[in-house]
């Protein structure tokens, strides 16, 4: 049904209302992050952005923010990549063969939905210390590698397959793995897409984690370099918090914009069938 | 699907990476965790000696933990009725029949990509006293400043605001793929038979998307119990005088800051208990509506 005119001019004016209200916070920090320490306490606060863009470079510098970006990058492509290659073979596995303890695998997979983190960080400590492995990045990338979340999410794309497809495919004497590469993967695109932007972004923005599995400067993660940026804040230069703060959000948001559709279209598919 | 491939050892083979992180990165450690509960720790863990239920005795002894229990719990439920009425209203708001909805949708789910960390600097600036705007404006408009991060109350509020905010991305993207399910001709029938926007709002829409809202509840609980800690480690560290340290935040204190191990064992098998038992209310309702509608 159309709607009115009115009706929709207000509807506009709402969003938009509704976006400006969300994004109030990120704005406000963008404009801080230009401005000279005399603006940032200028009263009535100065509301328009300036020129002090040597903010960006003083943020960059002041926390090594550079390693902490190569560090974060590593770590979020590893378990995103490592991520999703474990959860394709274990959804894989769980939808095209028929084998024995089946049912209990798949359990043990969905019991791991509540073992988050903080329910086993004591433990899980010791164990990364026994490996000698505090400070290292396989400290930060292997305790994240399997993935209930993936898992599930590839079964229910890979159910939707048809079966004609893989029933052919066993008339031409396909081998599994050969199916897999050329047929399943191929036809998962957006699933892949969607665990793109989830991974990257949950691995980007752990912050318990690395706090406690690192203590070296040149180990360090942005989050935790948001943290230290902040505790310079004796020299109550918020205009460098910010510029740092803006640096640290930018490659999630470039994951997010770039993959959004895939994203969409992967969750869609997830919550319909 | 009833068609499979006949191999007897592929299908263990290509489980065994996914098992293997499993086993020793969260099946052992979990299970070691939940035994350590039991134990007192010396610090450096030479010496470990079995005191059944002391570590639970003294948890619930203190009064600084039931103090974080009762601020987790206030914390929790407003971070997510206030979320999830908010994105409610966006997500219908974006499910409108509307040119540019497209690029609306970008604008109003980003924040899912703000990571816990940036909101708590954020809102530690916009409420920080020297040049916090919202105190020049508090200030303009009510003749005073209020001492936002140094009262207690306060600062509660501002951890709730800023946690609620970051996850509002999240709960659009949830409610909008839920409001995708809603069939156009259910709520067109009622349109013709005279109902209006509300009326079809509260008696179609609603209870369609009963089960998105329970997930999203159950979700938004696990968030602000558990992934909170970064916000607030930058925003309040657990502070003025306790006044934000939720049972996460104690948690981290007791067994890094303070190496208490049993003792910090026991307060993750507190956590796992409330885990549990919202995994079990979710399931007993709607869970099973969740996974397989």
């Amino acid at each position: 049904m159309r709607k009115k005119l009115v009706t929709r001019i207000i509807l506009h004016f709402l969003i938009i209302l509704s976006i400006l209200i969300v994004s109030l916070p990120v704005i406000l920090s963008l404009i801080i992050s230009t401005q000279t320490p005399a603006e940032v306490y200028s009263s009535p606060p100065k509301l328009t952005p300036s020129g002090n863009f040597s903010n960006y470079v003083d943020a960059w510098k002041s926390v090594n923010l550079g390693r902490m970006m190569l560090n974060s990058t590593f770590i979020a492509v590893m378990v995103t990549t490592g991520k999703i290659i474990l959860s394709v073979l274990a959804a894989f596995a769980f939808t095209h063969f028929e084998f024995k303890g089946k049912n209990l695998l798949f359990f043990l997979v969905l019991v791991t939905l509540l073992l988050p983190i903080p329910v086993r960080i004591v433990a899980l400590f010791e164990v990364v210390r026994s490996f000698h492995w505090i400070d290292t990045f396989w400290g930060l990338i292997f305790p994240f590698l399997a993935s209930a979340t993936g898992t599930f999410l590839f079964i229910q794309r890979f159910k939707m397959i048809p079966v004609e497809l893989l029933d052919a495919a066993k008339l031409d004497g396909c081998s599994p793995l050969y199916y897999l590469w050329k047929i399943v993967i191929p036809l998962s695109g957006n699933t892949i897409g969607a665990l793109v932007v989830i991974e990257f972004i949950y691995i980007w923005n752990q912050y318990l984690w690395p706090l406690m599995a690192t203590n070296s400067k040149e180990m360090r993660v942005v989050q935790i370099g948001i943290k230290m940026l902040t505790q310079t804040e004796t020299m109550n230069n918020w205009g460098i918090i910010m510029a740092g703060v803006m640096i640290c959000m930018v490659p999630p948001l470039i994951v997010f914009f770039i993959m959004q559709e895939s994203f969409m279209k992967g969750f869609a598919l997830a919550s319909e069938k | 699907m009833e068609s499979y491939f006949k191999n007897k050892w592929l299908p263990y083979l290509l489980l065994l990476p996914t098992f293997i992180i499993l086993i020793v990165f969260l099946f052992y450690p979990a299970f070691e965790t939940f035994r350590l509960s039991f134990y007192k720790v010396h610090p450096f863990g030479i010496k470990k000696i079995f005191a059944g239920l002391y570590n639970f005795k003294k948890l619930f002894r203190s009064s600084d933990y039931i103090y974080s229990f009762k601020i987790s719990f206030i914390f929790s439920i407003f971070v997510v009725i206030g979320g999830l009425f908010i994105s409610l209203l966006i997500a219908l708001l974006l499910n409108q029949d509307l040119k540019g909805q497209r690029i609306y949708r970008s604008f109003l789910i980003w924040p899912y990509a703000l990571s816990p960390a940036i909101s708590g600097a954020i809102f530690r600036f916009l409420f920080n006293p020297a040049n916090g705007y919202l105190n020049y404006f508090f200030k303009a408009i009510f003749g005073f400043e209020p001492a936002w991060l140094t009262n207690g109350s306060l600062a509660l509020v501002i951890i709730t605001i800023a946690a609620t905010w970051k996850n509002l991305g999240y709960n659009i993207i949830f409610y909008l793929a839920g409001l995708q399910n809603v069939q156009k001709e259910a709520l067109d029938a009622a349109a013709i038979d005279g109902a209006g926007p509300v009326k079809r709002f509260v008696f179609i829409t609603f209870p369609l998307l009963s089960p998105t809202t329970f997930f999203l509840l159950i979700m938004n609980l696990i968030y602000s119990y558990f992934s909170s800690f970064g916000l607030i480690d930058v925003l309040t560290e657990g502070g003025p005088a306790n006044a934000t340290n939720i049972l996460i935040y104690q948690l981290y204190r007791d067994f890094f800051i303070n190496s208490k191990t049993g003792y910090a064992a026991a307060e993750s098998l507190v956590l796992f208990s409330l885990v549990v038992l919202l995994t079990l209310v979710q399931f007993k309702t709607t869970g099973r509506k969740v996974h397989y509608q």
